[in-house]
């Protein structure tokens, strides 16, 4: 009946106008990004801004270079991964190949409460326990610093990490192991040489996840770092990508405003290029399977 | 997007006064609200606590009715339009961990501490311990105040930039080697305040301006725009005789 | 002992110690925040508004900006992620216009918190001219929220047999009717699900809020709701811990955070098991 075709299609029509809400979404933040952040990159000139080493905001002779914030994200990141994944990836052969019954049960909800905790909470312990411990540890004059970042974004996207990779081991044919034990391997042996190597696109997929979390984390590790725009050092304070954005950007104006909006879409490039390679990760692991 | 203009409509009619700006002013403007809502119940109070800097930009920008400032308005600020109205005046406390035993420094110390020349407590007759220099966000009026009167503007050294005179205090409070600047009316007993150049701050020594370190809290109007009536209530009451007290007990010296 | 069965005594260790650690940082937290917190989590906390003339806090205006807040995104997310769910499992055929919503899904889902703040600020603030506001907060948050109900409810329509919809349609129902009345009931744990993990994310958010929301302490109905600033529970946390180092009262806050997210997770697992039974 023509009535009741055209009305299916004008239903298929409707839902795919809300559905296109999404991209939409995506085409606005990336063109408001573009045009809030480009004209302050034209007018320091990307190579100064990417490149200079020093970023004097609101000084009489203003200068606005994010080197230092780079560095310190990738640092910082770099260093959450080091320390997180060996732990996540541990934890995870533990919980998909090991843990049975209520251990498992008990492991699985202790992941999933720590992916919900808010990371406001992270930072308030961070800046009351892990501040003042590095300060004592180490002897420094303050324990504000780089590596009390780290370890924050390490406890961050460890759940993830661990979530992601014990999924991937969990599909991990069963007769793979199994032929390996009949060849006189140990279990443990067939985790570590042939389920993780199987498993080893879900796992690489769950690190870019996490460099994705480390990346764009901005209020626990705010609360912790110092905030002062220097050259990353382990024990300094430091101010991060995100948080050179929300320091300055209640009070900013002028060119220093945009050229908050120009960090800001330097970030989203950042993050573009690690899910373009999470994408590609998941997709070459799907040929594999 | 109707909502957008129920929404929008609907604010411009409901009557209340939005200030924005200085986190020192927090405990004075906040008391101040507080009571002008409770003579006015019709009229709602907001105050959003970014920064001087920011409450500057907010009012310029026409996002608040009021701008509040813990510093005074630079030139191209007022050539800008803008207003300025003193409310009153606010000392800058130096302050140290309760741990500390010195007890005082003179101007030119601060200035030697702050740039980074004196780096060690000892130094200036406390323990062998490496100074921590915690200070303000660069939009700060604490830290314009400090800067300016000490004569550091744009040579300091911090070892941690905060966005609040709130955390500033919390951070000192927590690190035996740590100094910052703060103001009088926020400094609560978890710290210690220094004397400078001999003076302890307090309502007396700002009034009489034996205290050096101070700065005026202001609240900032622009031309462009006539304040609405509640925000003109607001304002009026504010400079009113009548909250001596409030402003006091906030730990401000009111300014009239 | 050989080298062989050393090098497996270390790694049994070292795996069963990377789980201890999960173990133990969530006790270490657990530990933190309510020992830290519970001596100031009154009654007077949780009842009353901050007063600056008798020098007291309380939290229940940021109680009731978070429920606000929960109410106003839910509202704008839950239609749009489950109508978007349906059209990508029940309506789309693969091709580029279908591949696009899903490189947009993806895309949603990985942006940063204090992007999606920026752009909120942009965009509902200025633009839409809500100015600093709980309905601005709540639009960012329902945007970031959407790719995860569409993620939860396509894979509970996934799960509704394609026998349902076959007999439905054999009896003469049209497409959209089978979808109402026939796939979408059986995939409510699915939107339940969605709902839950979106109040989670709106609950521990705080950097989309900062600059969208404000952080204004002051109690409103919920007629004025929408348009007045607020601050969350997380974003008041934050504020009393590093702006005013009111510790006891953001611990205080923090241990009503972990509660709720407790519940939360709670709640999800409770459907996941209801779900399993059902099959």
């Amino acid at each position: 009946m023509p009535s009741s075709k055209t009305r299916e299609v004008s239903i298929s029509a409707l839902l795919l106008a809300v559905t296109l809400v999404c991209v939409a979404a995506v085409l606005l933040i990336t063109v408001y990004l573009m045009w809030a952040g480009l004209p302050a990159i034209s007018e320091i000139g990307l190579g100064n801004f990417l490149l200079g080493k020093e970023w004097a905001s609101t000084s009489s002779n203003p200068k606005f270079g994010i080197l230092p914030f780079i560095l310190t994200s990738v640092y910082g990141t770099f260093g959450a991964i080091l320390i997180g994944v060996p732990i996540g990836i541990g934890a995870a052969v533990f919980l998909s190949k090991i843990a049975k019954g209520p251990v498992k049960r008990i492991l699985t909800s202790a992941i999933d409460i720590l992916a919900g905790i808010p990371s406001v909470i992270y930072g308030l312990i961070g800046m009351l326990t892990l501040v003042p411990g590095i300060r004592k540890l180490f002897g420094l004059p303050d324990g504000a610093s780089l590596l009390a970042a780290i370890i924050v974004l390490a406890v961050m996207i460890l759940p993830s990490i661990i979530k992601l990779s014990a999924v991937a081991l969990d599909s991990v044919p069963k007769e793979y192991e199994e032929a390996s034990l009949a060849l006189g391997s140990t279990p443990m042996e067939a985790y570590l040489h042939v389920s993780i190597p199987a498993a080893r696109s879900g796992i690489i997929a769950s690190i870019v996840l996490g460099i994705g979390r480390a990346i764009g984390e901005a209020m626990a590790i705010m609360m912790v770092s110092g905030n002062v725009a220097n050259m990353p050092s382990l024990f300094g304070s430091v101010r991060f990508l995100t948080t050179a954005i929300a320091s300055e950007m209640s009070y900013s104006s002028g060119l220093q405003r945009q050229a908050l909006f120009s960090i800001a879409l330097v970030l989203f490039a950042f993050i573009m290029i690690v899910n373009a390679l999470l994408h590609l990760i998941l997709k070459k692991g799907k040929k594999h399977e | 997007m109707g909502m957008s203009i129920v929404l929008a409509g609907g604010a411009k009619e409901k009557a209340s006064v939005s200030t924005d700006g200085s986190t020192s002013m927090e405990k004075v403007i906040g008391a101040l609200g507080e009571a002008f809502m409770n003579q006015n119940p019709g009229i709602k109070f907001t105050y959003n606590p970014t920064g001087s800097g920011s409450g500057i930009s907010a009012v310029k920008e026409g996002r608040c009715d009021i701008g509040l400032s813990s510093r005074a308005l630079n030139d191209s600020e007022i050539a800008e339009g803008l207003n300025q109205t003193v409310l009153a005046y606010d000392g800058i406390s130096i302050v140290v961990n309760n741990s500390n035993p010195v007890t005082g420094l003179s101007i030119e110390q601060l200035a030697l501490i702050f740039t980074g020349k004196i780096a060690n407590w000892k130094e200036v007759g406390g323990n062998d311990q490496t100074i921590v220099v915690i200070g303000r966000e660069a939009g700060s009026g604490t830290r314009d105040g400090f800067e300016t009167i000490t004569g550091t503007k744009e040579s300091c050294l911090y070892r941690q930039e905060l966005t609040s005179t709130g955390d500033v205090i919390a951070s000192i409070s927590q690190n035996p080697a740590a100094i910052g600047y703060a103001s009088l009316s926020s400094v609560k007993d978890t710290v210690k305040t220094l004397k400078v150049d001999g003076v302890i701050p307090s309502e007396q020594s700002i009034a009489d301006e034996t205290y050096k370190i101070q700065r005026p809290f202001i609240m900032v109007t622009s031309n462009a725009r006539t304040l609405s009536p509640s925000a003109q209530a607001f304002f009026d009451f504010a400079m009113s005789a009548g909250t001596e007290s409030i402003i006091s007990n906030a730990g401000a010296v009111d300014a009239k | 002992m050989n080298r062989r069965q050393a090098a497996g005594i270390c790694s049994r260790i070292l795996v069963l110690a990377s789980a201890t650690i999960v173990i133990a940082i969530l006790a270490f937290i657990i530990c933190e925040v309510v020992g830290r917190g519970a001596g100031s989590l009154t009654w007077q906390l949780i009842s009353t508004t901050p007063s600056y003339l008798n020098g007291t806090i309380g939290i229940l205006p940021d109680i009731a900006n978070t429920i606000y807040l929960l109410l106003f995104s839910l509202v704008l997310a839950l239609p749009i992620g489950v109508i978007s769910a349906i059209y990508l499992t029940e309506y789309a055929h693969p091709g580029k216009i279908e591949s696009c919503i899903e490189f947009a899904i993806e895309t949603l889902s990985g942006i940063p918190s204090i992007i999606y703040g920026l752009v909120g600020m942009l965009v509902f603030c200025q633009l839409f001219n809500f100015k600093t506001s709980l309905a601005a907060g709540a639009c960012t948050l329902a945007i970031m929220n959407i790719p995860t109900v569409i993620r939860t409810v396509q894979e509970s329509l996934k799960t509704v047999p394609q026998s349902y919809r076959e007999g439905a349609l054999a009896l003469g129902s049209g497409k959209g009717h089978t979808i109402w009345t026939v796939v979408l009931p059986n995939a409510i744990d699915g939107i339940m699900s969605g709902c839950i993990l979106s109040a989670g994310r709106v609950t521990s958010e705080s950097a989309a809020l900062l600059f969208t929301a404000g952080f204004a302490h002051s109690l409103v109905p919920l007629s004025e709701a929408l348009s007045s600033p607020g601050a969350s529970l997380s974003v008041a946390l934050y504020v009393y811990a590093k702006e005013q180092g009111e510790f006891g009262v953001a611990f205080a806050i923090a241990i009503m955070l972990l509660i709720i997210t407790f519940l939360i997770n709670l709640a999800a697992m409770m459907i996941a098991k209801a779900k399993k039974k059902q099959i």
